[in-house]
């Protein structure tokens, strides 16, 4: 093991694809000799030069669309996007294209894609730079939506996402690309649809996303010296999801509570829990349920926009009411 | 004079194809064979004719819901495309995507479209492929007026304008999108001018004159096999039938307009200048036209004996799947 930043791990992922596979190349805006606005490229450019290394102009609707015709034409186009909300000028070119060609052509043209960036609240970055969304991406067939929480998650799923041949977005909350944490030494591609259990417990399940399964992992460890011992469940990708491993949860603890910085509408925590209804309904000693960042667009100010996402102590209270229940 | 013979003969037995395959089409979707939509591509043939006489497998075509043209043009064999219009198993999209979504990527025919303008960018990022794999492939992307003022435009002209790629922007000018005027929805109706703005050649060629098209493509696609970057080629044609099959002339275009077009029917265009120029005549076309007649009726038979595809097929495909 050794330890890198997120950044750094799923850099090392795209390094090492990019020697191994000819065909990928990285188009966005400053990922070029810049290294790209957060680091996700940097170095490589000398590596493997200007073609596979491909600057473009402010232009997403464009170079969404041709990763979709470079895609059917044998190449494995890299989209790194820098923020998720660009890429919605593009959404037509993903929803319509990219996510349908597959299965219009009867599976005989692939669309390996790799759609990459960050999303999430933080920094005062305000509404253009903190979407998260993919749980409206999570409502497309045909597209793969994964959201890695440690540098070691963020390399082994880029890499499956860079040796596949459907069109993925691989979504980065801003928050976790400075963290530090090991990295397996070795060529490891973790599996997309397997959730991660980040903490063994047996009283509460609690299924996190993204930045959120830090925080409960802090709570978690706080409510220990209370006698709540939490179960972190992190599913890392959120298509396909994996609700196997959550049920196998809940058949220990009970009790289930999704913690989620993304709108609770028609989201990821509405899936689990009609899922968790479905399959493990009896092994429930009370309701699912959610904790979710609020349902507006982000503000700016400091404290307008901390009190948008749960905070440690939401999620706290809500552990200690769901476990009193 | 027998290699000019050879191409004229080519170049209209491919119209040929194009234009009886969509009357046998018109037809058919009036019999209640054709379960949705029906764009013909009836008047147009000589832009995707002119166009695909110049390219090989490798080089891929991706075009829009008046695609029949292309597919056919492309290679795409007839009874496919009748099969898939009926919704069958033979069709070459197996019945998933009728009228407006052809697929046969083994000839390079990439996909038409439901959607007006993406074609535009994904021929451009055939191009691109095309570059970094150095394969000497041209990508191109057919569209209407209509995609001209559309974003997916003026963004795949200019990517494939600073990258240099070997792509060519075909737009087939009919002078209307289905029923809205060209000279109500652009600035300047003249699209190829745009290409100043990319700092790429522009050429504007009769549509209707197959030769003529003919021979700009071929300027424009050796150009971009020589890594000199893409093109847009303007071809001023007209769509004498419908928009789309069970529609009306609901009075938007003067009906001496249309017939004015009908005149220049680029069948007849190609006949009466083969004669002109002594190439050939009337009996050589005779018979390249009846011996289409047979292949059309021949496909036809084939596409309704085909069967519908089994229901669970629908679930097939959605994501990636091994092939067995």
């Amino acid at each position: 093991m050794k330890e890198l930043t997120y950044t750094a791990a799923a850099r090392e992922a795209l390094t090492e694809e990019m020697a191994r596979d000819a065909t990928i190349f990285v188009m966005g805006e400053g990922i070029g000799k810049r290294g790209g606005n957060f680091n996700t490229t940097a170095g490589l450019f000398d590596l493997y030069g200007g073609v596979r290394l491909c600057d473009t102009p402010i232009t997403e609707r464009g170079f969404i669309g041709l990763a979709v015709g470079a895609a059917m034409t044998g190449t494995r186009p890299v989209i790194d996007f820098m923020f998720v909300d660009f890429i919605l000028d593009g959404m037509g070119e993903i929803m319509n294209q990219m996510a349908k060609m597959q299965y219009m052509s009867s599976g005989r043209l692939t669309m390996p894609v790799v759609l990459r960036g960050c999303i999430g609240i933080g920094g005062a970055s305000a509404t253009h730079h903190s979407g998260n969304y993919y749980a409206m991406f999570a409502n497309v067939p045909g597209l793969r939506v994964v959201v890695p929480t440690t540098p070691a998650d963020a390399k082994g799923l880029f890499k499956t996402a860079l040796r596949g041949y459907d069109p993925v977005l691989f979504l980065e909350h801003k928050s976790l690309l400075n963290t530090k944490g090991p990295v397996p030494e070795e060529d490891v591609a973790i599996p997309f649809g397997v959730a991660r259990i980040a903490r063994e417990g047996h009283s509460v399940t609690v299924v996190a996303l993204t930045v959120m399964v830090n925080r409960v992992l802090q709570v978690a460890d706080t409510l220990e010296k209370e006698g709540i011992s939490v179960e972190v469940i992190d599913p890392r990708t959120v298509s396909p999801l994996d609700t196997d491993t959550i049920c196998a949860s809940i058949k220990k603890t009970g009790r289930a509570l999704v913690v989620d910085e993304a709108f609770a509408p028609c989201g990821i925590g509405a899936e689990i829990a009609a899922r968790v209804m479905e399959t493990a309904f009896d092994e429930l000693d009370a309701p699912v349920r959610r904790l979710n960042g609020a349902f507006v667009p982000t503000p700016y100010s400091p404290p307008l926009e901390s009190v948008i996402v749960p905070s440690n102590d939401a999620i706290a209270t809500a552990i200690r009411d769901l476990v009193r229940e | 004079m027998e290699a000019e013979l050879d191409l004229v003969l080519r170049l209209y037995r491919t119209m040929a194809a194009i234009r009886l395959t969509e009357e046998r089409l018109a037809q058919s979707h009036q019999a209640g064979l054709v379960h949705g939509a029906c764009h013909t591509y009836v008047g147009e043939e000589a832009v995707a004719t002119g166009v695909c006489a110049h390219l090989t497998m490798r080089d891929s075509v991706f075009s829009t819901h008046r695609g029949h043209g292309h597919a056919l043009a492309k290679g795409v064999p007839m009874a496919e495309v009748m099969a898939e219009l009926y919704g069958r198993e033979l069709g070459c999209s197996q019945g998933r995507g009728g009228s407006m979504h052809l697929f046969k990527p083994e000839v390079g025919l990439m996909g038409t479209s439901g959607i007006v303008g993406p074609c535009i960018l994904q021929a451009t990022g055939a191009g691109y492929s095309s570059k970094l794999m150095k394969t000497g492939a041209v990508g191109v992307a057919f569209f209407g007026d209509g995609a001209s003022n559309n974003g997916a435009f003026h963004e795949g002209l200019n990517l494939a304008a600073i990258y240099k790629l070997p792509v060519l922007f075909v737009c087939e000018n009919n002078m209307y999108a289905t029923e809205v005027p060209m000279s109500y929805a652009a600035g300047n109706t003249d699209v190829y001018m745009r290409a100043a703005g990319y700092n790429i050649p522009g050429i504007k060629v009769d549509g209707n004159n197959v030769l003529a098209v003919y021979e700009a493509a071929g300027t424009a696609i050796k150009r971009a096999r020589a890594g000199e970057g893409p093109t847009l080629l303007e071809c001023k044609t007209y769509r004498t039938r419908v928009h789309a099959e069970g529609m009306k002339e609901s009075g938007y275009r003067p009906m001496e307009e249309i017939a004015a077009w009908k005149a220049r029917d680029p069948l007849k265009l190609l006949r009466e200048q083969a004669m002109r120029d002594e190439i050939c005549g009337d009996p050589e076309f005779d018979e390249v036209h009846s011996s289409v007649a047979g292949q059309v009726a021949a496909a036809h038979k084939q596409a309704v004996e085909s069967p519908y595809p089994e229901g669970r097929d629908a679930l097939s495909h959605v994501y990636y799947e091994v092939q067995a």
